[in-house]
């Protein structure tokens, strides 16, 4: 009975630091936005709130929390209230699944792991949630009764559809060389340095994955679902208050889950590149590694401009899919030869 | 534990179920049927099949609803007036399926494998990912590949059914 107990504190205090973690970095990885945005403009970025603007999230976290709520008059109340949450959830529900560093941590004979939990279908939870996703912000564009909700709503549905395919695709070379859908034992597989990343034999499943992963999380270049010069924001246009930084906060964890999922399946999650660097501890290779990524997501949103609606449509099921399929068939057959 | 769970399941599944034919409203039907799907894939981790519930919801949650949504949408389908009026002949035939259901249920002594159990240990040795894979490459092949012929029938029809005139003369290509 004191050892389920005991569990049960371990497993809740574990859950409890992987989300103040993720959503510590949420609220800074909007700051850092800003700043390398400002940076690449050629602008200071912000500057008024604390030194070098280094308490701006914390500002905007309190102005979203204090703004009056608005929901419309002909707004469907019920789903309108449901949208923000369905989005929300599911982004940060994936983190559970994510091994962040090697070592479990031991404090009063209790053991730590460095993830909530280790399913056997690791990367199949993580996509089925993340098809959930979708889910918030095709509701959320029609029950706020506004033609450019539902435009941006009925396009990301589309968009996260369409990007699904290739990103699930992607995913299979990798699942074929490890063996697992475990992430835990994905990441166990590539170890002995950076010759063992699958990034190296799965250099087209990366691009791939890299690219869809950027549709799926609706930032620009494939932002249509929200493309402001259209759409003024998309299905997110009613929103205000807390329910707008739902949507917001959503959008930034699913940017960080899609780097944690990159980081293990093509650069070796915790894994040092070389033996020489493995005194680093394992959480500082990961963490860099995720900001990595980060930083790619924000330079490409500073350099390309958006794609047209045709033009996404045409290049995920013409290019990505075609492309992942050739990868599965090729992975494969090389492992069949390989292995015998 | 294990009752307690499959209770609630159960109970979700069939309230959505019947939420998802008794609203008037598309979009609640469609989002009943939302939950409905979720708690099928609880009762398959409640059966040690994971790998079956992660694909109950990427296929059926995450795509083909998604889809019915999108339509729904779409076309923004008004509130259903009223029921249809076959009502006649769907109760004589939910009376049938319903005699059918009691007939075998009652032939099959579920009662005493109730609640149900985990997977045969020759399942979870392999993990139940491998466990189908293997399954369905050795045993199940035959039936494994004609699904996968009449689904690539129906992928090529719905290309021949959006592309009209890409085989003819009539339509213009693009």
């Amino acid at each position: 009975m004191i050892q389920t107990v005991l569990n049960l504190v371990v497993v809740l205090v574990t859950i409890g630091i992987v989300m103040v973690t993720v959503l510590l970095h949420v609220a800074y990885l909007t700051y850092f936005e800003r700043k390398i945005l400002g940076w690449m403009q050629d602008r200071m970025g912000p500057m008024e709130v604390g030194y070098h603007g280094l308490l701006q999230p914390i500002a905007d976290g309190l102005k979203l929390f204090f703004k009056e709520d608005i929901i419309p008059a002909q707004a469907n109340k019920i789903i309108f209230t449901l949208a923000p949450i369905l989005v929300l959830i599911p982004a940060l529900v994936g983190f559970a699944v994510v091994p962040f560093g090697r070592d479990s941590i031991h404090v009063f004979g209790l053991t730590f792991r460095p993830y909530v939990t280790d399913i056997n279908i690791g990367i199949l939870y993580i996509l089925a949630f993340a098809s959930i996703g979708a889910y918030g912000v095709l509701l959320g564009g029609w029950a706020s009764n506004n033609k450019y909700s539902l435009l941006g709503g009925l396009r990301s549905a589309a968009q996260v559809i369409s990007y699904e395919l290739s990103l699930g695709l992607a995913i299979v070379g990798v699942l074929l060389m490890a063996g697992s859908l475990s992430l835990v034992k994905i990441t166990e597989a590539q170890g002995g340095g950076v010759f063992h990343w699958f990034i190296i034999p799965q250099f087209a499943a990366f691009v791939v994955y890299l690219i869809s992963a950027i549709a799926e999380t609706n930032r620009l270049p494939f932002d249509l679902p929200e493309a402001e010069s259209e759409l003024v924001a998309g299905f997110f246009t009613e929103y205000s208050g807390m329910r707008f930084a739902f949507f917001f906060l959503a959008e930034y964890a699913n940017m960080i889950l899609v780097s944690c999922i990159a980081t293990i399946l093509f650069l070796g999650g915790w894994h040092a590149p070389f033996e020489a660097l493995s005194f680093i501890p394992p959480i500082i290779w990961f963490v860099g590694k995720v900001y990595v990524f980060l930083f790619f997501y924000i330079w490409i949103r500073g350099t390309l401009p958006r794609l047209r609606y045709d033009q996404l449509m045409m290049f995920g099921w013409k290019i990505m899919i075609p492309l992942a399929l050739a990868n599965i068939v090729v992975t494969s057959a090389v492992l069949y030869f390989i292995r015998g | 534990m294990t009752l307690v769970l499959f209770s609630y399941f159960a109970a979700v599944i069939v309230l959505a179920a019947i939420g998802v034919i008794a609203s008037r409203k598309p979009v609640n039907s469609a989002l009943a049927l939302l939950v409905m799907f979720f708690h099928v894939a609880g009762l398959f981790v409640l059966l040690d099949a994971e790998f079956i519930a992660a694909v109950q919801i990427i296929v059926y949650a995450g795509a083909i609803l998604v889809l019915y949504l999108f339509v729904v949408m779409l076309l923004n389908v008004r509130a259903e007036e009223g029921y249809h009026t076959q009502g006649v002949i769907g109760l004589a035939v939910g009376f049938g399926i319903l005699g059918e259901a009691v007939m075998i249920l009652g032939r099959s002594g579920f009662a005493d494998r109730f609640p149900p159990s985990s997977a045969p240990s020759a399942v979870s040795a392999v993990g139940n990912t491998e466990g189908l894979g293997r399954v369905l490459y050795t045993t199940y092949l035959f039936p494994f590949e004609v699904a996968s012929l009449i689904l690539l029938v129906a992928m090529i029809g719905a290309i021949v059914l959006a592309k009209k005139g890409i085989f003819g003369k009539e339509g213009k290509r693009s």
